[in-house]
């Protein structure tokens, strides 16, 4: 006797399917890893292979232990803990190759299968984006074609791979009902681990000489906005994020928000609607056009005008809003507000402060003292650069009067201190200017590197009003986008600079691509799938009615698959019929026969068991075999007589 | 009524009768090797030596009234050996040809997998053509011509295993096996089988040899059997290391059609298929895979499809 085939060890060519498989499940993680920890489980892999081709035995018991250890030991190290969703990844990317050094048969090969399509769904913990799910599917492709291959060694790559793309086919229709069906409930299934929001970049609510600048690098995108008709020109898109007052000389700082459940201005004027689609920031700011209102009820208005979701936006958040950019706000302010907005810290930029003091006493009316600072700012002649000169104590003075480079940051800080010490309430607004039309899918698409700063002034009578000191000195800025305002030899992100077109239409089709991800798979939420089942015809859909649909869709499903699958025979006609019902009168018996069981061989085993039937069965299987095979059969006077005998047949 | 369980035919009844007289305890491999040469097919009996394959041949033939060579195959056998070669006659100043062992109506090819792979090819291709051409001139073999081939498990040293493509030459494949107690014992006790053959008398003659072979030809084989042959032969496809073909796929109804007439009947049913499944089959089927033997897999072929 042999050993049984799964107790075998594994041919060479599947021990190296199976490393390629597990080091694809890894190639993911490796780069989050710890550096130690890296080096561990490339030495892992590479020992594995050299054991897969020297046919080397597994290693001790007690040597696997000791690495065991050691891994853990490094991971607490370096990761500070053991659990959570970043060490617990990294514990897995190591035990995955121990298992793989420690494999030996067939039941090794499945366990280490089944770490990686664990792995393989890690990789969603990490990130959702389209590149991932790619990734996933060609692992998923990977780890079925090697299974493939573990139950038959046999098969080329190219069948195996074959095989696993038809495997894989046939679960998408499953996938597909599961994820248009399961019931989705708002908020996330679970609660995610501390760790999990740690790499969200976005503005804050400080802001200080180079915050902004340094936001300008990421390419990444901050939110999209579909409009439902044209989006208003580039001039007027200021999409307002937090409003900072408070000033120590350096860096500016959000107040305390107050928020209402209502706006508290009345939107007049031009009217914008836009679908917001907001990238998680971990801050609760939804960047809105100036002065919107929200169609749904789960956001808050601050009194600083800005739109606020009641928590920090951890997951990409979709809202519907009108923006009425006309609209005057703040006509009737809090006066402790206004006074707050006037202050600025003793003996900080003294030069600032005694040319708004002199403005302030040329200028009578406020209007003529806010056209005097911006003019004042014109004439400054100021540069607008990416990389200014580093700023001391007195920010405002030394950008006004010596350096005169500076970046969006610079200029509405200093303009704001301008603007107090004439005696006008001034704020900074931060937020986004800009955004790039997507042709293909019409969406507005803004970046990071669209961050920018501007100024509000309070004027009696017209409430807060918009002043962009950039504006004045850098007009393209505002017109045209940060990269045609910036000079040519600023370092920009390679994405900013727009100059092939080449590039462009491909960075057009794949943000296309990926905003069509985003809202419909990854947005795909409650009120989604409410909308979708609406337009199936199904209004209403509670969760109980979706869980039926689920279960009746993916039952259909499998007996369509058991159908196609099921062996073809010959079809059944009246003679078949009849025979097996003499075989099911037997099965009642606790006789069944066999499939393949010919019906000669069939009365032999019955004659054994029942020998009192022996003769009456005997004839029946006779008379069916040679009506079913004999030649020229009698069937319109054979066929009464068998059915007579086995209507009288009772074993 | 078909009912009623046919009698066996009764000349093939007889020979069975005779040769189970002399080989003791194997009626299902006389029957099959009487069914392989009714389905006029070539017959490789694989076993150890000294369990009657000589016996079994010679007995054959002589039942059959044929005539009856054996030539032992060895390493430096060379095709002229076997076909024959032409010589110079001096008195008439030509060349003549003389037949070798080959021309013969049951030829016995002790120990085939003993020689090397070019004798074997020139057997392999009388068997299939049932001519051979020497110096251009074609000479046509004896009718009916029927190879008896015995050959060692390969695993013995000093083989050269035939390719798949001259086994599938073969109609059948069989393995004798050691005798049971009781048939040993009357073996032991019983007369020299040599002599016993010398003693037999034909059951039948040549001409109506033929005519067996044509009835066997005449079996009926209907759809439903034909649907059960294809299902088989397509499954035998899904298995590793190939499958059944299309040669495989006639010599198994000729063999089962045989097999059918044997047993006195006048039509094919899958009893006689399964039944003659395992030696038409097993040798064809576990050639490339070691994994399985042959009958293993022909076994798990049959299990595989079911019958309605």
């Amino acid at each position: 006797m042999s050993a049984s085939p799964s107790a075998a060890p594994l041919p060479r060519e599947t021990g190296y399917a199976l490393l390629a498989t597990a080091t694809l499940s890894l190639l993911p993680f490796l780069s989050g890893l710890p550096v130690l920890m890296a080096a561990l489980t490339a030495l892992l892999l590479a020992w594995q292979f050299w054991r897969v081709r020297q046919q080397a035995p597994r290693p001790p018991a007690p040597l696997m232990l000791l690495l065991a250890i050691l891994g853990a030991a490094l991971c607490y190290l370096e990761l500070r803990s053991l659990f959570g969703r970043e060490a617990g990844l990294a514990m897995l990317t190591l035990l995955l190759p121990l298992k793989l050094v420690e494999g030996r048969d067939r039941r090794d090969a499945h366990a280490v299968l089944l770490l990686c399509c664990f792995m393989m769904t890690g990789q969603f913990l990490n990130a959702q984006s389209l590149p991932v799910a790619a990734t996933v599917g060609v692992c998923a492709l990977a780890i079925l074609a090697t299974s493939a291959r573990l139950e038959r060694p046999d098969l080329s790559l190219r069948a195996a791979l074959r095989t696993a793309s038809r495997l894989l086919a046939t679960a998408l229709p499953l996938m597909l009902l599961l994820f248009v069906l399961f019931p989705r409930i708002d908020g996330p299934l679970w609660r995610m681990p501390g760790d999990a929001f740690a790499a969200s970049t976005g503005l804050g609510d400080t802001m200080q000489p180079g915050s902004i600048s340094q936001l300008i690098l990421s390419g990444e995108i901050a939110f999209r906005a579909e409009f439902a008709g044209a989006p208003p020109p580039p001039r007027e898109r200021y999409w307002r994020g937090p409003v900072l007052s408070d000033f120590d000389g350096r860096v500016w700082q959000e107040r305390p928000a107050f928020t209402d459940a209502t706006p508290n201005y009345r939107p007049s004027g031009n009217a914008y609607a836009y679908t917001l689609t907001v990238e998680a920031h971990d801050r609760p700011w939804l960047l809105a056009l100036d002065f919107p209102i929200a169609t749904q009820e789960d956001v808050r208005y601050g009194r600083d005008f800005t739109l606020r979701s009641p928590r920090p936006v951890r997951t990409r958040v979709r809202v519907a809003l009108v923006s009425y950019p006309d609209t005057r706000v703040g006509l009737t302010e809090n006066p402790g507000r206004l006074a707050h907005a006037l202050w600025l810290p003793e003996g900080s930029n003294p030069r600032t402060v005694a040319a708004g003091q002199q403005l302030a006493a040329r200028g009578a009316t406020p209007d003529e003292r806010l056209q005097g600072a911006i003019d004042f700012m014109r004439d400054a002649r100021l540069t607008y650069t990416l990389n200014p000169p580093l700023l001391g104590t007195h920010g405002a003075d030394e950008f006004l009067f010596d350096t005169r480079q500076g970046f969006c940051e610079h200029f509405a800080s200093a303009f704001v201190v301008l603007a107090r010490a004439t005696g006008l309430p001034a704020r900074v607004v931060t937020g986004y200017q800009g955004g790039e039309l997507n042709p293909l899918d019409g969406t507005l698409v803004v970046r990071q590197s669209d961050a920018h700063a501007w100024a509000e002034v309070w004027l009696a009578g017209r409430g807060w009003v918009r002043v962009d000191p950039t504006a004045t000195s850098a007009p393209a800025r505002i017109d045209g986008g940060i990269a045609q305002a910036l000079p040519a030899t600023d370092a920009l992100p390679f994405l900013l600079r727009s100059d092939s077109p080449v590039l462009r239409e491909l960075r057009h089709r794949w943000e296309a691509l990926s905003n069509g991800w985003n809202q419909w798979v990854l947005g795909y939420n409650a009120s989604r799938q409410a909308e979708l089942l609406k337009q199936l015809g199904l209004p209403g859909t509670g969760w109980r009615e979706m869980i039926l649909a689920l279960g009746a869709g993916a039952a259909l499903w499998l007996a369509w698959l058991m159908w196609r699958l099921a062996p073809r025979g010959r079809r059944r006609d009246a003679l078949d019929r009849l025979w097996l019902r003499a075989c099911r009168k037997l099965a009642r018996r606790n006789l069944a026969r066999q499939p393949w069981e010919t019906p000669a061989a069939y009365a032999a085993r019955v004659a054994l068991r029942l020998p009192g039937q022996a003769a009456a069965f005997r004839e029946i299987a006779e008379t069916y075999a040679s009506l079913r095979y004999g030649p020229a059969p009698d069937m319109a006077g054979q066929l009464p007589r068998l059915r007579d005998l086995i209507q009288r047949f009772r074993p | 009524m078909p009912a009623a369980s046919a009698a066996p035919h009764p000349v093939t009844s007889a020979i069975l009768d005779q040769l189970g007289g002399i080989v003791l305890g194997k009626t299902h491999a006389l029957r099959l090797a009487l069914s392989c040469l009714l389905a006029r097919g070539h017959l490789l009996i694989e076993d150890q030596p000294g369990v009657g394959k000589t016996t079994l041949a010679h007995a054959l033939a002589v039942s059959l009234g044929l005539e009856f060579q054996r030539v032992q195959f060895t390493s430096d056998l060379l095709p002229a050996d076997l076909i024959g070669v032409s010589i110079f006659d001096a008195t008439q100043q030509g060349f003549r040809f003389h037949a070798g062992p080959l021309f013969t109506q049951v030829l016995l090819t002790d120990e085939i997998n003993r020689s090397t792979p070019k004798t074997q090819s020139a057997l392999l291709e009388a068997m299939e053509e049932r001519q051979v051409s020497v110096d251009g001139k074609t000479h046509a073999l004896p009718t009916p011509f029927f190879v008896i081939a015995t050959q060692n498990p390969s695993q013995q040293i000093g083989t050269f295993p035939l390719p798949e493509s001259q086994l599938d030459r073969f109609l059948m494949r069989l393995s004798l096996g050691m005798p049971d107690a009781a048939a040993e014992r009357a073996l032991l006790a019983g007369e020299d089988r040599r002599a016993m053959i010398q003693q037999l008398k034909p059951c039948i003659d040549p001409a109506g040899l033929l005519a067996l072979q044509a009835e066997v030809a005449r079996v009926h084989v209907g759809e439903s059997l034909l649907d059960y042959v294809q299902v088989l032969l397509a499954r035998s496809r899904q298995l590793p290391g190939g499958g059944l073909s299309p040669r495989a796929g006639l010599g198994l109804l000729a063999a089962a059609r045989a097999w059918a007439l044997t047993a006195g009947r006048q039509h094919v049913l899958p009893d006689d298929i399964q039944a003659v499944l395992p030696s038409v089959a097993a040798h064809r089927l576990n050639a490339t895979d070691s994994r399985a033997s042959g009958e293993a897999l022909v076994r798990e072929l049959i299990e595989a499809v079911a019958l309605p």
